[in-house]
């Protein structure tokens, strides 16, 4: 059917689509291989001996290996936490009926949809005031204004999936509703939990501006941390971009692991 | 199919979500309003004053104001159709039979940028870009281009970056409408015509058009909200070139310590957002 030529053009252009999709990554990682001195130099140079150094030193010198640890727990917890939150309000929307259930649903697209920064500035002036700047709690409460809609919109689908006569069964041998979520529904649910929670994981450790605002030293996170080697004249590309690959790594195996889904949760559940 | 349950249960489920949503997402909401409403500098906490709608009344007078406004829409503008343009190309040229091995990979490798940290893309541009050491200018045969120092220049970059990283997503949300078209229909289709245009147009467009409209809300929203990738990249600079809305407010309130101008802007901001999130909801959603 499909003729030779057409089929040498189709290979061509997807080889230049998975081209340009990789040949930054593979960019960051050959420069966080160099040193400062191979870095810069212009033009840059492809074939050069590879060096660990940037990452020794990023890591224990200049205390990445600490803001990554903080990026983990952050995101861990507050992953953790709209789980615990969400999965039960997620249940109550796909099984029960209730007055105002449109409203919440609008309020969860709206947050979707609000900019951080509108959130930054009030956030800031009540952390400062409770003392609460520079502590992991803050950042894991912050981040469930996006993670919570996340895991809610996620799992509410999921629970719509699943057969109602098994509610019903389990009802007539009386059971709670919170058991009949608990022991047949979650069970059943749990690809929709587990992507939500890759989602949330994501998110969390993806982001920058709150983590810049919130945050000095104690409770640094891995982005605000890279962001800082910016300053002055000098810049350490190579250890720029070996933190970054640090950062970037995690979050890629999660992707790929989540890659089926990925569409349906970033358009929330709009896209199958 | 639903039942209905007792105030009680109903509260023991969505109670804590509900709260805790509302602790983060609204109260500090109401707290920027009441900010908005004083002289409220992070320099001169003496003086906080209540000043009514004054701060107001200078955002919608503020021409710095409109010009990141328009700046924003303008990004908006610039590379939506190309993320749509170009993801259609990619969700097409996926969805031809054969080549199975070839095609597996490209939809692994498109959902590489999508995930990439922000703030890292920046970094990477940073390094990319930069006009003396950075590959770009090599690969485009030892060009001398001032990509991050001059306004245009670092207009286009962003442009670029944001096109990278955001048309994997508008291609696999098109594949996946492609993949909702009935075998059998496409199949008459192509027997009736040979035009790929027409089968785009009458067979494929309307599975397309649930995707489309997703795309166009969530990157107007991003777009809203792009902060971290130009902050690394740019800070808004050279100038103002590249100063977007979310950018503009971050540096009053932080940089220039202005919280009450500030959160007026962030309250503006938010209207606007709820506004055109009804908008599209009440032209896209209408027959659901």
């Amino acid at each position: 059917m499909t003729s030779t030529r057409s089929l040498f053009w189709q290979i061509v252009l997807l080889a230049l689509v998975i081209a340009v999709c990789v040949f930054p990554f593979y960019w960051m990682v050959t420069t966080s291989l160099k040193t400062q001195v191979v870095a810069l130099e212009a033009p840059p140079v492809w074939i050069f001996e590879p060096t660990l150094a940037n990452y020794r030193e990023a890591l224990f010198d200049d205390g990445v290996l600490r803001t990554l640890i903080n990026s983990l727990i952050i995101a861990v917890c507050t992953t953790l936490l709209a789980l615990v939150l969400g999965v039960p309000a997620a249940f109550a929307l796909a099984r029960f009926e209730f007055r105002g259930k449109k409203d919440l649903w609008f309020w969860f697209i709206t947050n979707r949809m609000v900019s951080p920064i509108v959130l930054a500035l009030p956030f800031f002036l009540i952390a400062r005031n409770l003392d609460l700047l520079d502590k992991h709690i803050t950042l894991i409460l912050i981040y469930l204004t996006f993670n919570l809609p996340i895991v809610i919109w996620i799992v509410t689908d999921q629970f719509r999936g699943i057969p109602y006569d098994l509610d019903e069964a389990a009802r007539l041998e009386g059971a709670s509703q919170f058991t009949i979520m608990r022991k047949i529904c979650l069970p059943l649910a749990m690809p929709g939990v587990a992507v939500s929670a890759i989602f949330s994981f994501i998110f969390s450790w993806n982001e920058l501006m709150f983590g810049l605002i919130l945050t000095r030293s104690e409770a640094k996170t891995a982005p605000a941390m890279a962001v800082s080697f910016m300053e002055g004249y000098n810049l350490p590309y190579g250890k720029i971009m070996a933190t970054s690959t640090l950062i970037v790594i995690p979050v890629l195996i999660f992707a790929l692991i989540a890659s089926k889904q990925l569409v349906r949760g970033l358009t929330m559940g709009a896209v199958k | 199919m639903q039942n209905r349950v007792s105030k009680r249960t109903l509260f023991g489920f969505i109670g804590p979500a509900v709260f805790g949503l509302a602790i983060v997402g609204i109260a500090p909401l109401l707290y920027a309003v009441w900010t908005s409403l004083h002289f409220f500098n992070l320099t001169k906490l003496r003086q906080v004053e209540f000043i009514g709608l004054a701060n107001y009344w200078e955002v919608l007078t503020d021409e710095v104001f409109w010009q990141a406004m328009g700046r924003t829409f303008f990004l908006l503008g610039t590379a939506l159709p190309l993320q749509i343009g170009l993801g259609l190309g990619i969700a097409l040229l996926l969805h031809q039979p054969g080549l199975t091995l070839v095609k597996t990979l490209c939809r692994l490798s498109l959902v590489l940028p999508m995930a990439t940290t922000y703030a890292v893309v920046g970094l990477l541009g940073q390094v990319m870009f930069n006009q003396k050491f950075g590959v770009v200018n090599q690969l485009m045969g030892g060009a001398d281009i001032n990509w991050i120092g001059d306004p245009q220049n670092a207009f286009i970059m962003i442009v670029f970056w944001d096109v990278w990283q955001w048309t994997p997503f508008v291609a696999l949300v098109l594949l996946a409408g492609l993949t909702m078209v009935p075998g059998e229909v496409e199949e008459a289709a192509r027997l009736e015509t040979k035009s790929w245009w027409v089968i785009l147009r009458y067979v494929q467009l309307p599975f397309l058009l649930p995707g489309l409209t997703a795309v166009l809300i969530l990157r107007t929203a991003d777009t809203l909200k792009l902060f971290d990738m130009v902050f690394t990249l740019t800070r808004g600079g050279p100038g103002a070139a590249t100063e977007f809305i979310s950018l503009m407010i971050q540096r009053v309130g932080f940089r220039a310590f202005d919280q009450g101008l500030a959160s007026a802007q962030a309250v503006i901001l938010l209207i606007i957002t709820i506004v055109l999130a009804q908008i599209y909801i009440r032209l896209f959603y209408k027959e659901v």
